[in-house]
């Protein structure tokens, strides 16, 4: 058993006088769909922020291994490091793409770095010939592969901002893949999909999951609200409520723990509810 | 009818040297959002080192024209980029994340700094530059007045179309131009696609100062004198532009440019040329009274 992709121990953010995650620690294994749920104000997308560099942690680590053994330590990674060396990628709850750029361009700054860290020296972009050609070709190959599995290839030239809203999710995901991630982090990537939508999501997350950007598969970390998605895909499940993770598991499991439900139940009625829904339908 | 288009061509000179500093002023705010009013000095020491490198190669025994046209433009652009670097990072790099008077007041601190580092290393007086280029082209005679477009108006026309097309170029087509764009959207999503933010900030000022030498190159070949204070006017006029074409485009900042250069040209002619000033700095206001998006800018909704 190899180490997990992604361990993260004692993890503690605190804001002034609010503890948003306390001491928490899970781990994602490779090639899984974790996925981390709760109530509102769990502190779920807490955690994506300390692993994305978005907040510096006020204490414990976050250790990246990769399948080389290579360890990387997110907490004190420059972000624009984050990416770069330890490949971990991430999609918004609200979406952030660069609107006014076409949708191919979006994928294309996405892979910026091996643009550039392969010596793509300006002169020769400039003249247009050579090795920088052949990247800038293979880049935009990766592109049109990943706006296919999105089906958003007929809209590539298209200014990102005038996608609809759904494709605009699709096209974030196309974007984190772009960067070649060894573990993708999507944060509420069904919210506000219709159920068709919703479909085609789990199906291309699964098909990230195994197949990823170079074919081997990618792991990923899921925030997910929608428990029909949840229990669909996900290979393991960590519950958080009010910082601390109250439970870590199997989704069978998970679904019967006392304590999720009562955390459900006692927070908010219509998350609740939507468990409920989704256990009836399993 | 002859004698304005005579004043077209003069215009045009001048808006082409407005245009490429306007541009240094839009990169700049677009990616950082400040005006970075040490622009007009970088553009300044552009001129002083084209000065500084005509000279010495003279001295160097370098006559032949269109060599040392290219070898001072080169020197230029390289040294003065040095210094828009500089700049960035002594003055603003630090500030990045301060509340937002910080750079600002830090711009106009490095805009004093560079007149005086420049007055104490150059002296006060006007520099005088013998001409370069001579000569020119008739384009229409007869009439009461014989319209010409001298060489050297030529050569920064034409010098500036490329200058400027390969810019355009740059941000683009390369990873480089599309850094800077995504920067300017987003610049911590830019970091998340691992992005170097800092570098690219660089890399823009490091544009924005060499194109600022090329004007400066132009400037001195085409009024032949510049001085340590030619920065500030020429800089306010070129922020001008960048405001009538629309602060954050680059199309908008040429455009402005242009236009600046040919209202100051046709007021100068028909009306004052004490008051050149005046005209354009009208333009500036009427912009920002009833346009404050200028011609081609997008509007900017406050993020919350």
């Amino acid at each position: 058993m190899s180490a997990p992709i992604l361990a993260v121990e004692g993890l503690t953010m605190r804001f002034g006088g609010l503890l948003a995650v306390d001491q928490l620690s899970l781990s994602a294994a490779r090639g899984e769909i974790t996925a981390i749920i709760g109530p509102n104000g769990a502190g779920k997308t807490t955690v994506f922020n300390c692993l994305t560099g978005f907040y510096r942690p006020t204490g414990g680590s976050i250790t990246v291994t990769h399948e080389n053994g290579e360890t990387f330590r997110l907490e004190r990674l420059p972000q624009h490091h984050i990416v770069r060396d330890a490949r971990i990628a991430r999609t918004f709850q609200n979406i952030r793409l660069f609107g006014g750029m076409t949708v191919l361009e979006n994928l294309m700054v996405a892979q910026h770095n091996r643009l550039m860290r392969e010596g793509a020296r300006l002169p020769l972009a400039l003249v247009g010939f050579g090795p920088y050609m052949r990247r800038e070709a293979a880049a935009v190959d990766r592109a049109r592969f990943w706006l296919e599995r999105t089906g958003l290839i007929e809209r590539a030239d298209d200014a990102a901002a005038s996608l609809p809203y759904g494709a605009q999710r699709r096209l974030e995901i196309a974007r984190a893949m772009c960067t070649e991630p060894q573990l993708l982090c999507l944060d509420e990537p069904a919210a506000g999909l219709n159920p068709r939508e919703s479909d085609a999501l789990n199906e291309l997350i699964l098909f990230i999951r195994d197949t990823g950007a170079d074919g081997r598969g990618c792991s990923v970390l899921l925030i997910e609200h929608d428990m029909s998605v949840v229990m669909t895909i996900s290979d393991h499940i960590v519950v958080l409520d009010y910082g601390r993770k109250i439970a870590d598991g199997a989704p069978a499991a998970i679904r019967e723990d006392p304590k999720v439900i009562a955390a459900y139940l006692g927070v908010d009625e219509e998350e609740a509810l939507a468990v409920d829904a989704a256990l009836q339908k399993q | 009818m002859d004698y304005a288009l005579q004043q077209l061509v003069n215009g045009l000179t001048l808006g082409m040297i407005y245009g490429l500093i306007a541009l240094g002023y839009t990169m700049v705010y677009g990616i950082i959002g400040m005006i970075n009013f040490a622009h007009g000095d970088v553009f300044m020491i552009g001129a002083f080192i084209s000065l500084i490198s005509f000279i010495l190669l003279g001295m160097g025994g370098i006559t032949a024209v269109p060599i040392a046209l290219v070898l001072v433009l080169a020197i230029a652009m390289c040294f003065t980029a040095l210094y828009g670097f500089a700049v960035e990072r002594v003055a603003y790099r630090p500030l990045r994340g301060s509340f937002r008077l910080a750079p600002l007041i830090s711009a106009i601190g490095m805009s004093i700094f560079l007149q005086n580092f420049v007055q104490v290393a150059q002296g006060a007086r006007v520099k005088p530059l013998e001409p370069v280029v001579t000569g020119g082209i008739v384009l229409m005679e007869g009439g009461t007045f014989t319209v010409t477009i001298s060489a050297m108006q030529i050569i920064i026309i034409l010098t500036t179309l490329v200058v400027l097309t390969i810019f355009t170029l740059i941000v683009a087509r390369t990873p480089l131009g599309r850094a800077m764009r995504a920067c300017e959207q987003d610049q911590r999503m830019a970091k998340l696609l691992g992005i170097d933010v800092d570098r690219t900030i660089s890399l823009t000022f490091v544009i924005g100062a060499a194109l600022a030498a090329v004007a400066g190159m132009m400037y001195l070949l085409y009024y032949g004198v510049i001085d340590f204070f030619i920065g500030f006017v020429a800089g306010v006029k070129a922020f001008t532009a960048a405001v009538l074409g629309g602060i954050g485009s680059l199309p908008g900042a040429v455009l402005g440019g242009l236009l600046i250069g040919l209202i100051e040209t046709f007021w100068s002619a028909y009306f004052s040329v004490q008051y050149k000033d005046v005209a354009a700095f009208s333009i500036l206001a009427l912009t920002l009274l009833f346009m404050p998006s200028g011609l081609l800018g997008r509007h900017d909704v406050e993020k919350v």
